[in-house]
């Protein structure tokens, strides 16, 4: 194994971080000057043909997909060996992530399709609408890509290094790039597409993923929301 | 009990003449811009017909408003909370912008520019959607005006349900009216309550459900909640929006864009008082003929000492107490009871209410096979709309507040003729429908007349106790930019708020007493 270069140190160790930083100071700043244009910005009233499974499947699988990477990568080693040999760990990251993967790509699949072929929808997209769905597509297919060459390291040591890649970054411990040394190409640039998309969030639409998850919060209120003028008083009081 | 108040507006049906001057000056004032095209926060329609959004009535199909479950509770119909979440990503019931209708315009150029031609130029319709030029145009905010189309298509109106609609296509038999229609401000919105991100609500001051534009995220569960379907998505700016009911008009206390500029001055609007405490009870009555006496109900008695006692510890000022005792809106809901809220049934307790339209008599009626009854005034069974038909629309089909209503306003008229003619004006005339003299009188005056400062008793918001002025002096016009949003004032990510500086406080003089 030879030792990372200065590009690979760049890349694997120093570009992830500019991305998270990029990702929660700009999603942080649009929210609070430009609350307005923070938005899911739905295409849906145009036209409903296609959006209705394309959205769907994408969404749900991608959901999994996501959920998959944080319990996956996240969830430290020694709970996880207690649990299963990381042969097993490898072989549900790919059974789950596969399946849960093929169902998003082909539902982004169809939502691309909508975007380009739909006049009214092609007409009605930002540049950066079409370049998203491309990058989002792009990175489910290297996701994928990834499995039957994880099929060839039925080991499981390949795949313990790549979660010991991203605790480094996670936990801020450094060395990453020799970690991956090694790795093949379609790992890293999985990776590398993966915290790019994160870099350009906060200047697309994908900023509505933070209120998907603040949506939860619907749960938990009342049906009824009553606003108080707070200028609205008692004069007599 | 905790009272609340709010400006409601009564609509008179019997007067409208369907020239659409609200639904335009509304438009020009609130939905000219992009993405708004399609969009009329006031329309008018012709009933019999489906309406706009087309077959908006159709709730099996919309799921808007809330349905009553088993054990009594009110849940959106569309789904409770886990429902609502789940088809966040595609909603299945929310219309497409062709159901409404594809915005156009025309290619006048062409008609300037063309070449020398065998025939005339023509001006084609360009889609504001996709920018194309449409070969036909498919359908308008008001394809139907006039009954226009076929009655087959038309009498889909889901208001025809328990009528014998048939006979209502023969041409000798066809009855119309003209519904003018706007966001209703409920006091139990399904819109509010259908939010993901809880960016819809209702001002406690003055009841009018606004879209907070920078909260919304364009999750569109609204527009499907909505069962009047008053509910817009922008698809620019991607947001939703909806009748803010010309609120800035309002405060200062001028009345909404349509009402002020109704050519027919059917327009009202008034405060009421009414008991939030009881909102929920009275939308989930079981039966849907209830409804419309339990949001009755919940109008409290402006004049009752009591209630203004309550109604000033609520923060009600004094100002909007007596607007209250001079709203048209409850002279006409309340104490007259001729005026009705439009679907019922949809639980949602609307605030904007009719006053349900007089007819001709039947060609039937006419030809003497049905009489009048016993006080001289035709039957209203024998009026061209067909009572069930008003019913529908008004009172979840119960039938019996609207005949009421009927019958008092052909009293009146028929009083106020006998007045006008010299002729014997019958004192049982009126007494037979629960009506006296001074009534009738103010009937009159109220809806025939119809002077501006009846129509529009409208208290103005107290922006004096609001803000202490003191501390907003200067703060527009010269500020530390980003114009007068106020980021000098509050913490933001950008400087924020200055250290404390130690000043010595001013002190107002009544707080110094």
């Amino acid at each position: 194994m030879t030792a990372p270069t200065i590009l690979d140190d760049f890349l694997f160790d120093i570009y992830p971080y500019i991305c998270l930083a990029i990702l929660l100071l700009g999603s942080l700043i649009r929210f609070d000057r430009e609350p307005y244009s923070w938005k899911s910005d739905s295409s849906q009233t145009l036209r409903l043909r296609q959006l209705r499974m394309g959205s769907n499947l994408f969404h749900y699988g991608v959901l999994i997909v996501i959920l998959g990477h944080f319990v996956g990568f996240l969830m430290p080693e020694a709970i996880v060996l207690r649990l299963m040999s990381p042969t097993e760990h490898m072989l549900l990251a790919m059974v789950i992530g596969g399946i849960a993967g093929l169902i998003a790509i082909i539902g982004m699949s169809v939502l691309i399709h909508r975007r380009l072929a739909d006049v009214r929808i092609r007409g009605n997209s930002r540049r950066w609408d079409i370049a998203i769905v491309v990058m989002l597509w792009l990175q489910l297919a290297l996701g994928i890509a990834t499995v039957p060459v994880s099929a060839q390291h039925m080991g499981g040591a390949q795949f313990e290094r790549l979660v010991a890649y991203v605790q480094t970054v996670v936990y801020f411990q450094g060395g990453g790039a020799a970690i991956l040394q090694g790795i093949p190409w379609v790992y890293k640039a999985h990776i590398l597409l993966g915290f790019t998309i994160f870099l350009v969030s906060p200047f697309t639409r994908m900023v509505h993923i933070w209120s998907g998850v603040g949506s939860i919060a619907y749960l938990f209120r009342p049906y009824q929301l009553v606003r108080k003028d707070t200028r609205a008083a008692n004069p007599m009081k | 009990m905790k009272i609340r108040a709010q400006i409601a507006m009564v609509l008179n049906l019997d007067k409208c003449i369907g020239c659409h001057t609200c639904s335009v000056t509304c438009k020009n004032v609130w939905t000219s811009r992009k993405g708004m095209e399609y969009v009329w926060f006031n329309n008018v329609e012709t009933k019999p017909g489906i309406g706009y959004p087309k077959d908006w009535e159709n709730q099996q199909r919309w799921k808007g408003g809330w349905e009553r479950k088993r054990g009594g509770k009110l849940v959106p119909r569309q789904g409770g909370r886990w429902a609502v979440l789940a088809r966040i990503f595609a909603n299945p019931y929310l219309p497409e912008i062709d159901d409404y209708y594809e915005p156009f315009t025309f290619d006048y150029e062409n008609l300037q520019t063309a070449p020398e031609l065998p025939t005339a130029p023509v001006a084609r319709p360009i889609s504001l959607v996709s920018g194309r030029t449409m070969d036909k145009v498919e359908w308008g905010p008001n394809w139907e005006e006039i009954l226009g189309g076929e009655f087959d298509k038309r009498s889909k109106d889901y208001n025809f349900e328990a009528v014998q609609k048939d006979i209502y296509g023969q041409f000798e038999n066809t009855f119309m009216l003209y519904l003018p229609r706007l966001c209703e401000h409920c006091l139990n919105p399904s819109c509010v309550a259908s939010c993901p991100s809880g960016s819809i609500y209702k001002r406690e001051e003055d009841g009018i459900v606004l879209v907070d534009q920078d909260k919304c995220r364009g999750w569109r569960m609204c527009v499907s909640g909505c069962p009047y379907k008053k509910m817009y998505y922008n698809w620019v700016s991607g947001k939703a929006e909806k009748c803010t009911f010309c609120y800035p008009r309002i405060e200062a206390g001028m009345p909404t864009v349509c009402s002020e500029t109704c050519v027919g001055r059917i327009r009202y609007l008034g405060a009421l008082l009414y008991d939030s405490d009881r909102i929920e009870e009275a939308a989930s009555v079981e039966n849907p003929h209830d409804l419309y006496h339990a949001q009755l109900d919940l109008f409290l008695d402006p004049f009752d000492p009591e209630i203004r006692r309550r109604a000033l510890e609520d923060g009600i000022a004094e100002s909007w107490i007596e607007a209250a005792r001079n709203s048209p809106a409850y002279k006409m809901a309340v104490e007259w009871k001729i005026a009705f809220p439009l679907h019922p049934e949809y639980r949602t307790l609307p605030m904007v209410w009719y006053v349900p339209p007089l007819s001709p008599i039947s060609a039937h009626a006419n030809a003497g096979a049905i009489g009048s009854s016993a006080n001289g005034l035709p039957d209203v069974g024998s009026l061209r709309i067909p009572v069930r038909y008003l019913a529908n629309l008004l009172t979840a089909g119960n039938e019996a507040p609207v005949v009421s209503a009927l019958e008092r306003m052909l009293a009146m008229r028929a009083w106020f003729r006998a007045k006008q003619l010299g002729e014997f004006q019958d004192p049982a005339l009126l007494s037979s429908v629960g009506l006296d003299e001074a009534t009738a009188g103010e009937m009159h005056r109220y809806l025939a007349i119809a002077n501006y400062e009846d129509r529009f008793v409208i208290p103005t918001a107290h922006r004096e106790t609001a803000h202490d002025a003191y501390k907003i002096r200067g703060g527009c016009g010269f500020t530390f930019g980003n114009g007068c949003d106020g980021i000098d004032a509050k913490a933001g990510l950008f400087g924020g708020k200055m250290g404390r500086r130690k000043m010595i406080p001013i002190r107002k003089l009544d707080e110094a007493e």
